[in-house]
């Protein structure tokens, strides 16, 4: 807590400084909350004297400011915090190809582009959360079962309008088939103790509450309210450790097409998955590194080790226009 | 029409068609998102949604609807005609729910009543664990909210109508027999007719461009289905499609509304009222105070405490000198704005009462759509719109100029985000002006005429001072609203330039709620001086300053 502390007020001094350096800029488009990504740049900027300019918004507007400002853009680097996102980017033609054997060595092949375009720096694992007080986890096997009778009226599951639920559904669809995972689903629908949340922090709130007893989010929420309340009565449950393993999406960056200061870019992203940003980068929000030879946080940690599902994450972009029409034919809103 | 030849009538045109096209040059962008289109998700949207939506969105504009006119005329009338304890200081204090946003009140209602909030734990501390009560997260909440924050367009601009129709007709009413009732269903309401159409119009905009609070609550509307379409399909233009449906619809509604008001429109009287018509005492004063207590509470006081409460206790209390930043970004973009709208809303008044022409009609009818598009289809118009003119013409002259590395100089200014307002926040402004304008009576200009000033000298001398009031209240409902504005905010922004709102969209898109409780209250501070100058000021004009 302190090291950020310390960065921020780093953070600080160099902004406003801003003005009077004339090191190298880089511009980034970030999808990934302002203070998630400040840290980074800080520590960066300490290290090299590269300053950052970025703006912060949703995936979708970014992309299409990248799109409208083509060759003329101004932004070097794009950050999401969702592998669809990046897939999409890639596809629409904003990013540019990376043969990096820094990357190639640091991030394992399934969390980048398959040709370079972007790559993975953080993980997240969408995984089941339930209650201590009302669930012993013996009765918790994987993501399908909980579409068994024994869950109605039980189950407390997010909007499928988030990406997150859209990723793990095209993944569930590349597993184990669209028939299957329409009887899932479904069957999760069925089992909804109330309709579907906004936001993870909502839920995880019901299932401590006792609105429901299950539910599926992203662990670093789960992380968040278990530090600002240790006895928090809800605990990570790690699914599918027999067969395919828990869910995990990425948050994860890629140079655009048109960088002006592309090899700075490169450089950064490249420093980005070593085990010096790679740990400010996930810890900062209780995520996992990608870079899989740097241990999680000690808080991370705690919470086991698992098998994670090794389907390429790209997959989440291909298949998500199929899993959101999946997710609303059966009634998940 | 006796009214001041400034500038001679043709170019009156101009200015509508100008102010027309503004509008119109994102709305382009839209029409034109029609040249192919997605079959795939045309059909499943046909098929699995579109009847929802409509449902839904259908119900929460009559739910919406009946709140706003319900709540904000009852208390107007209350507020403006009768006398009970506390109205002074209610009267201005009913307004102040305006500063608030509307994703704001909509994460800390949930917060405050949902399931796992303090009011269900405490009720099923009380009343065993077995207790349920209707979800807050529910057609019925999602409405509960929206009445609340826009409930004050109906209320401010009733209450102003009430005030201007003078002392004299009520009292006429009153001799020749009516009851108090009578006179308001028969006289007061019919005269306020226009003032709370625009009103409940502005509502009702509002609620279809709105994202933010249906998100928090997961309640889908046609919005969100832009949304999700354009974030989960990358179909922007089948969203933009969608976009230019919704518009179509809030058009269709705008021409049956001033069709239904017809041309009646009321001159102010020239007796200013003094004092309260009906004095209200004992119990019917204090259920009076009540009413409107409650209203306040919770639209306000509420919403307020469990903010500081939040703040207070979520120990993540960021404040450094970036607020001052932000806080200096957020007064100037609503000034710049504010400003620049109002004149360009006041010409296209103007060009409409000078020309009032069929074509220039509908020109100036069309430059108030911008107010019903959600914000980041409006800016994705613009954005495009700006993208065109960069690479095609502004980066290519600096080439032929010689400049060293050319530039775009559109997308990403200052200039395009100011525009954005401009479009956005247009109906806003229109309407107190144009009420204002409305107000007065051809008697002055005409008499001013015989006493031989000329046309600029009439409406510098006439006009502008009457108008005063109206250009206030329009310039400072808008400065309010840029405030609060959140998504073409978010996309357009030049760097360096982030908002309040901004921060309050980074905090809590991650659903961290609480975390955003300080840029929130310090959000719902710098709106709350407007909001009251805006009032007690109205109060003034119509009490003090109506005999020029």
């Amino acid at each position: 807590m302190s090291v950020i502390r310390k960065l921020a007020a780093l953070g600080l001094a160099v902004s406003t400084l801003g003005g009077v350096a004339q090191a190298e800029e880089l511009v980034v488009y970030s999808a990934r909350q302002d203070h998630l990504i400040k840290p980074v740049f800080d520590l960066y900027t300490e290290k090299t004297g590269t300053t950052f300019k970025y703006i912060t918004d949703s995936e979708a507007p970014l992309l299409a400011r990248l799109k409208a400002e083509g060759a003329n853009t101004p932004a070097d680097l794009l950050i999401t915090v969702d592998a669809g996102n990046l897939w999409q980017a890639e596809q629409q033609g904003v990013l540019r190809a990376v043969d990096s054997e820094t990357i190639s060595a640091n991030i394992p092949a399934k969390y980048r582009s398959a040709d370079g375009y972007w790559t993975g720096l953080s993980l997240r694992a969408r995984t089941i959360a339930y209650s201590t007080e009302r669930v012993d986890p013996a009765e918790l096997s994987t993501y399908e079962a909980l579409a068994d009778e024994e869950w109605a009226a039980r189950l407390c599951l997010r909007t499928s309008r988030k990406v997150y639920n859209q990723s793990l559904t095209a993944t569930m669809m590349e597993s184990i088939g669209v028939e299957r995972t329409t009887e899932v689903l479904q069957g999760w629908v069925n089992n909804l103790a109330t309709p579907a949340f906004g936001d993870d922090t909502a839920l995880l709130n019901a299932i401590a509450a006792g609105q429901c007893d299950v539910g599926i989010v992203n662990s670093y929420y789960f992380g968040r309210l278990e530090k600002a309340d240790p006895s928090f009565p809800v605990k990570l449950f790690w699914p599918n450790q027999e067969d395919r393993g828990v869910h995990v999406n990425i948050s994860g960056a890629g140079v655009t097409a048109h960088a002006k200061h592309a090899d700075e870019a490169v450089a950064f992203l490249e420093w980005l998955t070593t085990e010096e940003a790679q740990r400010v980068f996930a810890d900062v929000n209780q995520e996992f590194p990608a870079n899989e030879s740097v241990a999680p946080s000690e808080e991370v940690a705690s919470w086991g080790d698992f098998k994670r599902d090794d389907v390429n994450v790209e997959v989440a972009g291909r298949r998500q226009a199929e899993a959101i029409m999946l997710m609303d034919r059966v009634g998940w809103h | 029409m006796p009214l001041p030849s400034v500038v001679s009538k043709p170019q009156w045109r101009v200015v509508a068609y100008a102010g027309a096209v503004l509008v119109l040059l994102p709305l382009l962008v839209l029409a034109l998102s029609w040249n192919s289109l997605d079959s795939t998700i045309w059909n499943h949207l046909l098929e699995t949604q579109m009847t929802r939506l409509l449902g839904n969105t259908l119900v929460l504009v009559l739910g919406v609807i009946s709140g706003v006119v319900l709540l904000g005329v009852s208390l107007a009338w209350l507020t403006s005609l009768c006398s009970f304890p506390g109205r002074r200081w209610l009267d201005w204090a009913l307004m102040l729910p305006f500063a608030v946003p509307a994703y704001v009140l909509a994460f800390v209602m949930i917060g405050i009543m949902d399931f796992a909030g303090p009011l269900q734990t405490t009720l099923r501390g009380w009343l065993g664990s077995d207790f349920r009560m209707a979800s807050i997260r529910s057609t019925g909440g999602v409405i509960f909210v929206l009445v609340l924050v826009f409930y004050p367009y109906v209320y401010m601009l009733a209450r102003g109508a009430f005030l201007a129709q003078g002392r004299g007709l009520m009292e006429a009413a009153r001799i020749l027999g009516h009851s108090p009732w009578q006179a308001f269903w028969r006289v007061a309401l019919p005269m306020a007719r226009p003032a709370i159409g625009a009103g409940a119009a502005l509502a009702v905009m509002e609620t279809l461009a709105d994202f933010g609070a249906v998100s928090v609550f997961n309640y889908d509307t046609f919005t969100t289905a832009i949304y999700k379409t354009w974030y989960g399909f990358y179909s922007l233009q089948t969203a933009t499609q969608l976009a230019s449906l919704l518009l179509l619809f809030v058009l269709l509604a705008l021409y049956a509304e001033r069709r239904a008001q017809g041309s009646k429109r009321f001159p102010g009287s020239d007796k200013p009222r003094q004092g309260a018509l009906f004095q209200l005492r004992g119990v019917r004063g204090w259920l009076a105070t009540g009413y409107c207590l409650l209203v306040l509470s919770l639209a306000f006081i509420i919403p307020l405490i469990q903010l500081f409460y939040w703040l207070f206790t979520s120990g993540s209390n960021d404040f450094d000198e970036r607020y001052w930043s932000l806080i200096r970004n957020t007064l100037t973009l609503g000034a710049i704005a504010a400003v620049s709208t109002v004149v360009v809303a006041l010409l296209l008044v103007l060009a409409r009462r000078l020309q009032p022409i069929r074509r220039v009609r509908s020109a100036v009818a069309l430059a108030n759509l911008g107010y019903a598009l959600p914000g980041s289809v409006l800016a994705v118009g613009i954005m495009f719109a700006f993208s065109v003119a960069d690479n095609q013409l502004v980066v290519p002259l600096q080439g032929w100029l010689g400049v060293a590395s050319p530039t775009p100089l559109l997308l990403g200014s200052l200039f395009a985000l100011l525009l954005a307002y401009l479009i956005r926040f247009m109906a806003v402004a229109s309407g107190p002006i144009d009420t204002a304008l409305a107000r007065i009576r051809p008697a002055l200009p005409e008499a001013a005429h015989s006493l031989g000033h000329s046309g600029a000298s009439v409406f510098w001398r006439v006009y502008l001072p009457l108008l005063m009031p109206g250009l206030l209240s329009a310039g400072l409902l808008v400065f309010v609203d840029v405030l609060k504005e959140m998504p073409a905010t978010l996309l357009m922004r030049p760097f360096g330039w982030d908002t309040l709102a901004v921060r309050i969209h980074s905090l809590t898109a991650e659903g961290n709620w609480p975390r955003a409780a300080l840029p929130a209250i310090t959000l719902v501070a710098t709106g709350l001086l407007p909001v009251i100058v805006l009032i007690r000021r109205s109060a003034q004009s119509i009490s003090g300053g109506r005999t020029h």
